[in-house]
């Protein structure tokens, strides 16, 4: 009887802690998979964050075709969830529909604007940390050939590749070899395909490549490595890897975007519009850690760190190559 | 000599994407010259890949993994055979579901042994197959051409690469030189007249599809243990269905299926390296120069060996074009005429180019590619 009683009482605690919190977030991946050990990997490790910290627990989905974007988002929705993070840019056409339809709900997505009063769009200023990593990389290379191995061929990804050129360039690199992946998201999960690309650039004289193609960047990474180059990570810190082949990782804090979300949800601070969030937002950055401290030098480190001043105060402004769909560089 | 290095770094390229293209492909050959279709070469591989980079991660041995590789290649084709073999199932629906089989589960044991969203630990180089130098590579390597080629393109593949291409003979020997070979043959055509001669047809056809079962395990694992240093979810990318188009375009031949491999290979190393560049008039020429002779290498394709010596020659004679054009300095000459108008063409026109060259040459040039004859149909004892 007593356990009874006791059992009651929890549960009826619980159920009041449940109202108290009145927050119930909800995150939604992007095709590549949440282990992808980058973009999609970065969010959860977000929304892990927030669940270690207030002890709420959040709903995910992951997809794995196109036609599931809009029902998962629907059903989230009337499930109540609030609110509802969603991480890549091809949710955007689903997310215009589903916030019309539940105008009261907060949604987040993650590279993409969606122009509504109740969504937050997150965007980052990739070029500005691909700028960087583009400096250390020509800096790192012996033969001032540097490479570049984007996923599926959009326009973000040419603005990775863009601000990595122009990094490159101002530091010294004769040529930079791009090369996309494929035109199909299957492009974000082609590690085989990723590692001939990248020997393909190493033959034809890369010695860094950046590889900014989610979870086909596995295969670069491990292809420059085995062939005795470096290799750049994206999006979440990659050195780890291939510890001391990994010359640094660009970060782009979509962990932090989605524990901010959730957290502004919880306190009811949530507000829509736009956040552009570059280097003097702390929304992108390079990673340093154990594995690649041998690798940068102190002059790389303070070439780095001065380009990182020069954006934030100004004096430098990376080409942003959605502004005008061209790379001057 | 900057040319003959960009020659052999793409034919090396072309090495290693059509290795497990041919692998399977000489898998399928096995199984539909006896007369079992086998759609689920793409599920035995990705089976066997899964299979290898997990047995190599927890034992820490590279052999282990093929080992397992093609124990549970094998396993699937047995269950393969075990529906349309014993009971004479739908030889199609068998082999898509064995491709769901691998798909799911690959997926859900990877997820579940290792957490790691469905991918195999990431595994050091002592646990790999390593590239094999052969003798004498470094001390030929300055040598021009043929040294640069011995050591360039010819050594520093791995293991599973040179069996790969050592299958292409061992197939053609064991399908036209024994007995086995013969029988195989015959069970693919006319498995009555087989029966009829008091040997058993679906004894016969499970060797084929153990056969199909081992190579498929050993193109899994080259791409687990050889290209990656692990297992990715759905790594396989497709690369069993090509396997199959290749093995149609070859007309169900050993030799000509290598050479289907490699042209494959081929137009996928190039169109990597094409990608991106604005290429003028005259440096299209060879392309359309080197898929002509492709096609009429296709039409002479009787593949008598004669001829499919002159053909691989030929192939390189354009294929040493087109290198050149690109590496080399033409387009200095060519500039300033008509003919040095760059014209980009998407990147998604050269990485279809191997599917609409299929279609062109299946439809036009290699003539009508006849199935064996029993293919598809289960054997029924007359009684």
């Amino acid at each position: 009887m007593k356990r009874i009683f006791l059992g009651l009482l929890a549960a009826t605690a619980l159920s009041f802690s449940a109202y108290a919190q009145e927050v119930k977030p909800a995150l939604l991946y992007d095709l590549g998979g949440k282990f992808d050990k980058s973009f999609n990997e970065a969010s959860f490790n977000g929304a892990e964050k927030f669940k270690a910290e207030t002890g709420i627990e959040y709903v995910e989905f992951e997809v794995s075709n196109a036609s599931q974007r809009e029902q998962a988002l629907r059903r989230f929705a009337e499930d109540g969830r609030n609110p509802i993070v969603m991480a890549g840019f091809s949710w955007a056409e689903s997310l215009e529909k589903v916030a019309t339809d539940f105008p009261d709900l907060k949604f987040a997505i993650i590279d993409m604007v969606v122009d509504k009063p109740n969504v937050r769009s997150l965007v980052f200023k990739e070029h500005e940390g691909s700028y960087l990593v583009g400096i250390m990389a020509a800096m790192a290379s012996q033969t001032k050939k540097v490479g570049f191995i984007g996923g599926m061929d959009i326009p973000l990804i040419r603005k990775f590749g863009c601000g990595y050129v122009g990094g490159a360039k101002a530091a010294g690199a004769t040529e930079v070899i791009q090369n996309m992946t494929g035109d199909t998201p299957a492009a974000w999960n082609d590690p085989t395909k990723g590692g001939e690309i990248a020997k393909t650039q190493i033959d034809q004289g890369a010695d860094v490549i950046y590889a900014a193609a989610g979870g086909t960047g596995v295969g670069v990474l491990q292809a420059a490595a085995d062939a005795g180059k470096l290799g750049i990570g994206v999006d979440s810190n990659q050195n780890g890897l291939q510890p001391g082949k990994v010359l640094t990782s660009m970060l782009k804090r979509v962990d932090t975007a989605v524990y901010n979300a959730f957290m502004d949800g919880k306190n009811g601070t949530f507000e829509a519009g736009i956040n552009n969030l570059g280097l003097k937002e702390g929304g992108v950055d390079y990673a340093m850690d154990e594995n690649n401290k041998d690798l940068v030098t102190e002059e790389m480190k303070a070439a780095v760190e001065k380009a990182k001043a020069d954006i934030i105060a100004g004096t430098i402004t990376v080409h942003d190559y959605m502004s005008d769909d061209s790379c001057p560089y | 000599m900057e040319f003959v290095d960009a020659l052999i770094n793409i034919l090396n390229s072309t090495i290693r994407v059509s290795v497990p293209l041919l692998l399977a492909c000489l898998a399928g050959l096995y199984s539909e010259r006896a007369g079992v279709f086998d759609i689920g070469l793409e599920g035995k591989m990705l089976a066997g890949a899964f299979a290898a980079g997990a047995a190599a991660a927890v034992f820490g041995s590279a052999w282990i993994g093929l080992i397992m590789a093609v124990f549970v290649s094998v396993g699937l084709a047995l269950v393969h055979g075990f529906a349309s073999i014993t009971h004479r199932g739908n030889q199609i629906v068998s082999g898509v579901a064995i491709n769901f089989i691998a798909a799911g589960s690959t997926i859900i044991l990877g997820q579940a042994w290792f957490q790691q969203g469905g991918r195999t630990p990431s595994l050091p180089a002592e646990d790999r197959f390593g590239a094999i130098v052969l003798p004498f590579a470094d001390a030929l390597r300055d040598v021009p051409i043929i040294g640069q080629l011995y050591s360039g393109l010819l050594s520093g593949h791995t293991l599973l690469a040179y069996l790969a291409f050592l299958a292409v003979p061992f197939t053609w020997w064991v399908l036209f030189r024994t007995r086995f070979g013969l029988r195989l043959r015959a069970v693919g055509e006319n498995p009555a007249a087989v029966d009829t001669a008091g040997i058993s047809v679906s004894w016969l056809r499970y060797r084929a599809v153990i056969c199909t079962g081992v190579l498929t395990g050993l193109a899994g694992c080259y791409m687990a243990l050889s290209q990656n240093a692990g297992f990715v979810k759905d790594m396989t990318a497709g690369r069993g269905y090509i396997a199959l188009a290749a093995l149609i375009f070859a007309k169900w031949k050993p030799v000509p299926a290598m050479f289907a491999c490699l042209l494959f290979g081929f137009l996928d190393a190039l169109s990597i390296r094409l990608q991106g560049r604005p290429l003028a008039v005259f440096e299209w020429l060879p392309v359309v120069v080197a898929v002509l002779v492709l096609a009429g290498l296709m039409t002479i394709a009787r593949w008598k060996p004669l001829r499919s010596i002159i053909a691989a020659v030929l192939v390189g004679i354009a294929a040493a074009w087109l290198v050149s054009v690109f590496y080399g300095g033409l387009t200095a000459a060519f500039q300033n005429s008509v003919l040095g108008a760059p014209i980009r063409v998407p990147v998604q026109l050269m990485q279809a180019l191997p599917y609409i060259l299929t279609v062109i040459l299946l439809a036009g040039f290699i003539g009508k590619a006849i199935p064996p004859r029993a293919g598809g149909v289960p054997y029924v004892k007359e009684r």
